[in-house]
């Protein structure tokens, strides 16, 4: 027992350490430019063709599942409002960052336990190069900003999803359905996806990267790091979504 | 098949190992250790697996640190090092892994153009390609210069690995098992290029092994790593000539005698 929070304590400090060296880092040259870029085109990549068939189809089943209740009210005229604000707050950020996890996480937890185990690391370290920053911090920066980028990509994506179930039904134009989508976002709603899509996107690149890093020598331990870095993403996903809606609710009335 | 005479001088030293102890947890690796590597020699290291003969070269390299004791290379204390001029000190020092440890991500020329342009930023391209074809050519695998570490066997990503630390221009080798898990004949090739890497590029090299034919292709000199000390060394002959059963097997297996 006491062996055990032995353990977790060292662990925490590991953790710490992780995530100092990140910070101090990423502020001191030299800078990883290019590895960067190539890491948000892979990012960004990777994950397009999966997370563009997810977003469409998640707003497309949304809507044509909201449709009944707002029929009973008369009230499918407001469909373009509730979708817009249901996949702006909640929807957008969840299903990007989920996916992300899956498709992103793994990967970086497969990619730097397999360089850990064939001391791929430790040869980059020799050879003059620091292997934290060239993949470590270039994989978090990556990931922090394009989970963003694919965020916004999925509203978009999941809005079209929605038009396209609501058309199906009524006539409506596509202008007037974007005039009444961005009627009813406000300022507050896109300031929420942006910040949930940057905690999300650092939470997915530091996760995976850390249980990667640190994963056990040998060849099970490379199929261990993919399968934690995805669990341990998106637990911490759900973790921070808990925490965003409850400090969104206590900043939003003091704004508007 | 004994080895050509090198020209060692044996009055510097350019690795000085001084009384390094390495614990893991509660497990003594490495007991107040000395060691010492001449400039030009070729020094093999012996020991059976698990007494740490990795964890000495990558104490020598700065991978890990010692827990007491002073490492001296080329005239550093490498323990005492702020970062960069570690980095600076591990230029010097080629390092060939067990496993080779190519970037799989990235072909052969990638590999090998990787520590060059990251450590020397004004070479133009074509010094670059340059470079990259004369280490390739020294180690026979020009032909692999487009192929990903996946295609290649494991006696030719031996052969990339080295070429990838002679890009640099080492003064200090240290291979960590140079031959395990190598047919015979491919055996037989890595030895001779180490053997050439020390006359050609006037290396001095640490080489681990615990195959008794590549010790007696390579080595100047031996040394044996026995219960985390180093309790033998001299010739071929002078560490096998005992009765301490914990060295004898390492001949009898080898020349089944
Ligand atoms: N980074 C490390 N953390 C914990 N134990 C280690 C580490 N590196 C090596 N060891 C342990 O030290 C011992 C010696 O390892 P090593 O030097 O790799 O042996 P070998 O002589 O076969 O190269 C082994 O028992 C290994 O488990
Ligand atoms: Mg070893």
């Amino acid at each position: 027992m006491g062996r055990k929070i032995n353990n977790l304590l060292l662990e925490f400090a590991r953790l710490h350490r992780f995530l100092m060296r990140f910070f101090r880092e990423v502020v001191s040259p030299p800078f990883e430019f290019k590895e960067i870029i190539r890491q948000c085109y892979e990012v960004g990549w990777k994950s397009f063709p999966l997370i563009s068939l997810t977003g469409f189809i998640v707003g497309f089943v949304f809507t044509k599942q909201s449709r009944p209740s707002l029929e009973e009210f008369g009230a499918t005229s407001w469909l373009p409002a509730l979708i817009s604000i249901a996949i702006v707050r909640a929807l957008a950020p969840l299903v990007t960052a989920l996916i992300a996890s899956g498709k992103v996480g793994s990967q970086i937890g497969a990619e730097l336990s397999s360089m850990n185990v064939t001391e791929q690391i430790d040869a980059m370290e020799v050879s003059g190069t620091n292997p934290f920053k060239f993949l470590i911090v270039s994989r978090i920066v990556a990931t922090t900003l394009m989970i963003p980028v694919l965020c916004f990509y999925v509203a978009g994506i999941g809005l079209f999803g929605g038009y396209l179930s609501i058309t199906s039904k009524d006539d409506l134009s596509l202008l007037s359905f974007f005039t009444q989508v961005f009627e009813s976002i406000q300022m507050i709603d896109l300031f929420a996806m942006v910040l949930r899509a940057v905690v999300f996107g650092f939470t997915i690149g530091f996760a995976s990267c850390y249980v990667g890093y640190y994963s056990s020598k040998g060849t099970e331990g490379v199929g261990i790091a993919a399968n934690s870095a995805v669990v341990a993403s998106m637990f911490i996903v759900f973790i921070e979504e808990l925490l965003i809606v409850q400090l969104l609710g206590f900043i939003t009335p003091l704004i508007s | 098949m004994e080895k050509s005479k090198a020209i060692i001088n044996y009055d510097k030293a350019v690795i000085d190992v001084d009384k390094v102890s390495k614990s893991f947890g509660d497990r003594q690796i490495l007991h107040d250790v000395d060691m010492q590597l001449f400039e030009g020699e070729n020094l093999v290291v012996l020991g059976r697996s698990g007494t740490g003969k990795s964890v000495l070269i990558k104490l020598i390299s700065g991978l890990l640190k010692p827990d007491s004791g002073t490492i001296n290379v080329l005239g550093e204390v490498v323990n005492d090092l702020s970062e960069r001029d570690l980095m600076k000190l591990r230029l010097k020092i080629g390092f060939s892994f067990q496993n080779s440890a190519l970037y799989d991500s990235m072909t052969v020329r990638e590999n090998l153009e990787f520590p060059l342009v990251r450590n020397k930023r004004n070479l133009t391209r074509a010094e670059i390609n340059k470079e990259v074809e004369d280490v390739l050519e020294g180690v026979g695998l020009l032909q692999a210069i487009n192929q990903m570490p996946s295609e290649l066997s494991g006696g030719q990503k031996k052969r990339i690995g080295i070429a990838r630390t002679l890009i640099l221009r080492p003064d200090i080798m240290l291979y960590d098992e140079p031959t395990a898990g190598l047919d015979p004949i491919t055996c037989l090739d890595i030895n001779t290029l180490i053997n050439e890497v020390q006359e050609r590029y006037k290396t001095s090299s640490i080489i681990i092994t615990h195959d008794l034919a590549c010790a007696k292709m390579v080595a100047d000199r031996m040394v044996m790593l026995l219960d985390g000390r180093f309790e033998r060394q001299g010739a071929f002959s002078e560490i096998f000539d005992t009765d301490d059963e914990r060295v004898k097997p390492f001949y009898d297996y080898n020349f089944i005698v």
